[in-house]
């Protein structure tokens, strides 16, 4: 082990690379989404978003700056005061944040807005990380799995209450960090097969049909099977509650607010409603689907920049990226996420305490969400929720609180070996 | 078992990137349709309509052309009006008007362009044309309709309009589209592909809300529109609206033909209308109205109406006869008014002597002659063997069928066939004696007036004529005519056998036709009486003049006239003196033929 190593050469370079990539393609793609060539501004013009987008690069730079001079002991020691502060920051929004689309999600501070859920997300996984680090935490344990969610749980209930449904769902991701610490396998095989069999109940317009398909399913499970009558009985209980779920959840579903109703609905059957709510999602999917193998060209797309795709710059940039170069410049920046995301857990195993590894985990978890559900529904494979993708979408809240995520995690990277030894 | 976990997330990632790429393929490069939809999405094919072409008179006189006219438009939201009562003054119109339109406007879209003014004239736009800059938000369209200077050639000229859904589908070229203009009838109808140009399109971009944003990759795909051809009309506007002017208040025809080319200088059909009136926006009301007239101002009588042809026929019964060799100048019949009636006149004559003095009974004798020539022994056979021998001479003169004119919907009128006798009285069943009135042109025969213009031409070029027809030149080009107008047709009658038809003609006009004669040009004509069961008779005149070197071959219906010695010929003769002189030197004959009123 050589102390005289330099710093800089135990920061991971390949990680970094990546990031400033995704962040100079979303800028570029900012700018093209909000181009008009009648009115053809500079890429730097500060009224249009792709000069603020700047501004908030350059700032993120500085958070990056500071986060990387600073003492690494600093983000373990703050885990838990950070959790309850913006706990509480989260707490107030509801009453004092500002209304925007029926949410009281945002902090209005002089021309700046902040999103506290945004920044709670880095929060709780250093609280996360902190709680699991002791050696006797046990995710086989019922006691500690309940003390986990519970610790994801509470910025989730306060996030409901804005409400901001799509930012509360990203708190489900850490389920991957607990996969990697040791939930039980079953767990994941139950809500496996519960996300499948509500999906079948949601695409098959008739339960009949699906209760046959269930019923046969046991069967020659049973058939197969030793033929005894334990396991008989309790196949046959789960196909009843398998039938009975599917019947439930149409209720369910029948019974949210109409909107929502369609969101789901829009993906089995996008033409539901063209001009309503298929509208986004059939937008989005016309405008990168017509970007073809290799695009229409930078700034040649129509149809986000003729406003045919809402939230063009923010939650529906990547059809910006679609249109302009096709599904080459798709698989440029997905093999880019899987990369990034692939490294960070490749890091994240490589670290010599728990707190690290755990906190790597957290932020494979985030990007990992963020990332697919983003793409997925701008492309119809999931319901319209509002989520950013990672480092492209245009805002400060959303790009400072993946850089400052993911910013912590290459900080505590790069000291791996000074950990171990104040371990050992 | 955490490594294990290590690699299933690593395995998760990849398989998410490979779901999402496959499904990016699937969308983006294996269905197109995305880029259809994306392209109905954002990008607007504008039709640039082109110049419609123009037509001219044979002398380079104007008869249609394109009349610039000009719809205000108003984008609401750019719309800015301070003083409303000094803008309602400037463009002249209500303020209830204003405020009624605008919000209609709005209402349509507020960035979408609106219709404020429809069809401002062009005086009227130039009166406003400078104050437009004082308002934002209005713009001026330019649109253009046809328009006819001489109000004249109605039905020869045609008039253009909507196109219907089954033209479109009729239509194999693809050119049309809902909307477009179409020539419906006349020169309009039968040269729309020479007249109406090439259309150009121009691709440009709308935003969602359908604010036009510019040419689409800078005009890379835009074609210009090609004017269509200008057409030169072998009409002379002169004779036309002095033949126009001889038939006011007036039914029937006036055809006159070059005979040298069969070029038709004038085509009269009357009752007429302004073809003015069938341009634009009050095209459909002014059709239903002219569609419903009894007097039928849209019906081309010289192509659609069918007359029998009457004693002119005999001329073409003389020529036949010769040529068969059934009769000789000399083959004399006498006025045997027992088998038809007649008139008084000498008795016997010879064949110049029947044309001259339009004899029936001699033409019942010459006629049976040429049918039975006792090839058979059964009298019905010989007849029908004759008729069919004959009828196959008769069909060479223009006759039977339509003559191929530049116009559409021309009626070809009607020579009997043995096949007709034999389904109006049964096979072998009807003989000379059913047939005779034939021979002097009545009976199941009927002919077009064009028809009878074009014997006049025959008669003329002594044994050929050119298809009539409307077309002189192309963009200037004579060459560029349909190649069908430039074949000669010969009836397969001897040319000398015309001399004595000639002869005579010309004599006719001083017994039955003394009206038609004009000092100085000698006429050669022959007057018919087209029977009318309704009432009373049309009176017809064909002529051709001068004699020794025709320049012009006319015929003329006056429907309900009577005898075609008085208002026909009259009308004939002030047409050939018009055409040949240039001027009328029998203003009594002019007012005489003015104030025939026969409707």
């Amino acid at each position: 082990m050589r102390q005289d190593d330099l710093y800089i050469n135990k920061i991971d370079w390949i990680s970094i690379s990546i990031y400033a990539t995704l962040v100079i393609i979303g800028w570029f793609n900012i700018y093209a989404a909000v181009y008009d060539e009648q009115a053809a501004k500079s890429i730097f013009d500060f009224s249009i978003n792709s000069g603020k987008q700047l501004v908030w690069i350059g700032t993120a730079i500085l958070l990056i700056i500071v986060i990387m001079v600073a003492d690494y002991r600093l983000f373990e020691n703050l885990a838990i005061p950070l959790y309850l502060i913006f706990l509480f920051f989260l707490l107030i929004t509801p009453f004092f944040g500002k209304e925007i689309n029926g949410q009281r999600a945002w902090f209005e501070i002089g021309a700046f807005r902040l999103q506290p859920a945004e920044f709670a997300k880095f929060a709780t996984a250093l609280a996360l990380a902190k709680f699991m680090e002791r050696p006797a935490f046990d995710l086989s344990q019922i006691k500690y799995q309940g003390q986990a969610i519970a610790v994801i749980m509470l910025p989730v209930i306060f996030i409901m209450l804005q409400p901001d449904t799509g930012t509360a769902m990203v708190y489900s991701s850490f389920f991957i960090m607990l996969y990697r610490e040791g939930m039980p396998q079953s767990y994941y095989a139950l809500a496996l097969s519960f996300v499948t069999i509500s999906l079948l109940s949601l695409a098959i317009e008739n339960n009949l049909n699906l209760a046959i398909a269930v019923v046969a399913v046991i069967a020659i499970i049973f058939l197969l099977g030793k033929k005894k009558l334990s396991r008989g009985i309790i196949l046959g209980v789960i196909g009843i509650v398998v039938i009975a779920y599917s019947y439930s959840l149409d209720y369910v579903v029948s019974k949210l607010p109409e909107h929502q109703q369609n969101r789901i609905m829009v993906l089995f059957n996008p033409d539901i409603d063209p001009l309503g709510v298929g509208w986004n999602v059939t937008q989005s999917k016309i405008a990168i689907g017509s970007g073809g193998f290799v695009g229409k060209g930078y700034l040649e797309g129509t149809q986000t920049k003729f406003d045919f795709v809402p939230e063009q710059h923010t939650d529906f940039i990547f059809c910006t990226l679609g249109e302009e170069f096709g599904w080459m410049g798709s698989l440029v920046v997905i093999v880019l996420f899987c990369t990034l995301l692939i490294r960070l857990v490749m890091l994240a195993e490589r670290q010599k305490n728990r707190f690290s590894r755990i906190y790597g985990y957290c932020v494979v978890s985030i990007l990992l969400f963020h990332f697919v559900i983003n793409i997925s529904m701008t492309i119809g494979l999931f319901p319209v929720v509002g989520i950013p993708l990672p480092f492209f979408s245009y805002g400060g809240s959303s790009l400072w609180s993946f850089t400052i995520l993911l910013f912590i995690f290459i900080k505590l990277d790069s000291h791996r070996i000074q950990q171990l030894s104040r371990m050992g | 078992m955490n490594d294990q976990r290590q690699i299933t997330i690593i395995i998760a990632v990849i398989l998410v990137g490979i779901v999402l790429l496959t499904k990016l393929f699937l969308i983006q490069v294996a269905d197109d349709s995305f880029l259809k939809r994306a392209e109905r999405n954002a990008i607007q094919r504008v039709v640039d309509h082109p110049y419609r072409g123009l037509v001219y008179d044979r002398k380079g006189k104007i008869l249609v052309y394109n009349n610039p006219i000009f719809d205000l438009m108003i984008i609401p939201r750019e719309f800015q009006v301070g003083d409303t009562t000094r803008f309602c003054e400037i463009f002249q119109i209500e303020k209830e008007y204003l405020e009624e339109t605008y919000a209609a406007a709005r209402m349509y879209s507020s960035v979408k362009p609106s219709p404020l003014i429809k069809q401002i004239s062009t005086t009227d736009f130039a009166r406003i044309q400078d104050y437009l800059i004082d308002y934002p938000g209005l713009f001026v369209m330019t649109r253009s309709v046809r328009a006819y200077p001489q109000a004249s050639g109605a039905n020869a000229l045609g008039y253009i309009g909507e196109i219907s859904s089954a033209q479109i589908e009729r239509d194999s070229s693809g050119y049309y589209t809902q909307g477009d203009y179409v020539g419906l009838s006349g020169i309009e109808g039968f040269y729309e592909k020479e007249l109406r140009g090439v259309k150009g399109v121009k691709y440009k971009m709308v935003n969602v809300r359908g604010v036009d944003k510019g040419a689409f990759k800078s005009g890379e795909f835009d074609t210009a529109s090609v004017a269509g051809n200008n057409l030169t009309s072998t009409i002379d506007l002169d004779l036309q609206l002095y033949g126009e002017q001889l038939m006011a208040g007036k039914r029937g025809s006036v055809v006159a033909i070059e005979p040298k080319t069969g070029e038709v200088l004038a085509m009269i059909s009357a009752p007429t209308y302004d073809p003015n009136i069938l341009t634009g926006a009050k095209f459909g009301s002014n059709y239903m109205v002219l569609n419903s007239d009894e007097s039928k101002p849209l019906f081309n009588r010289p192509i659609m109406a069918m007359y029998p042809p009457g004693s002119i026929f005999k001329i073409v019964q003389s020529l036949v006869g010769l040529q068969m060799g059934v009769l000789t100048p000399n083959t004399t019949y006498s006025c045997n008014r027992s088998l038809v009636a007649c008139h008084n006149h000498p008795s016997p004559v010879n064949l110049f002597g029947a044309i001259r003095n339009s004899c029936n009974p001699y033409y019942h004798q010459a006629y049976r002659a040429m049918i039975n020539r006792e090839v058979s022994s059964n009298t019905f056979k010989d007849t029908e063997v004759g008729l069919n021998e004959w009828r196959e001479y008769v069909l060479k003169f223009g006759l039977g069928g339509t003559l191929g004119i530049d116009l559409r919907n021309e009626k070809g009128g009607s020579i009997p066939s043995s096949s007709l006798y034999d389904r109006i009285y049964g096979e072998g069943r009807w003989k000379y004696s059913t047939i005779y009135s034939l021979s002097i042109g009545q009976g199941e025969m009927l002919v077009t007036p064009l028809q009878m213009a074009n014997l006049a031409a025959i008669f003329a070029n002594k044994g050929f004529y050119y298809s009539p027809h409307l077309i002189k030149a192309v963009n200037g080009d004579p060459t560029q005519i349909p190649l069908e107008f430039q074949v000669k047709h010969e009836v397969g009658v001897d040319a000398h056998h015309f001399d004595l038809v000639q002869d005579a003609m010309a004599e006719a006009i001083f017994g039955t036709a003394a009206r038609a004669a004009i000092k100085d040009i000698t006429i050669a004509g022959k007057t018919g009486t087209a029977q009318n069961p309704q009432g009373e008779d049309h009176s017809v005149f064909i002529a051709f003049a001068p004699k020794e070197d025709p320049k012009i071959a006319i015929a003329v219906y006056v429907e309900n006239a009577g005898w075609g010695g008085r208002a026909a010929a009259s009308t004939a003769s002030l047409m050939i003196e018009k055409y040949i002189r240039g001027e009328i030197t029998r203003p009594d004959l002019e007012e005489y033929v003015k104030a025939g009123k026969f409707m």
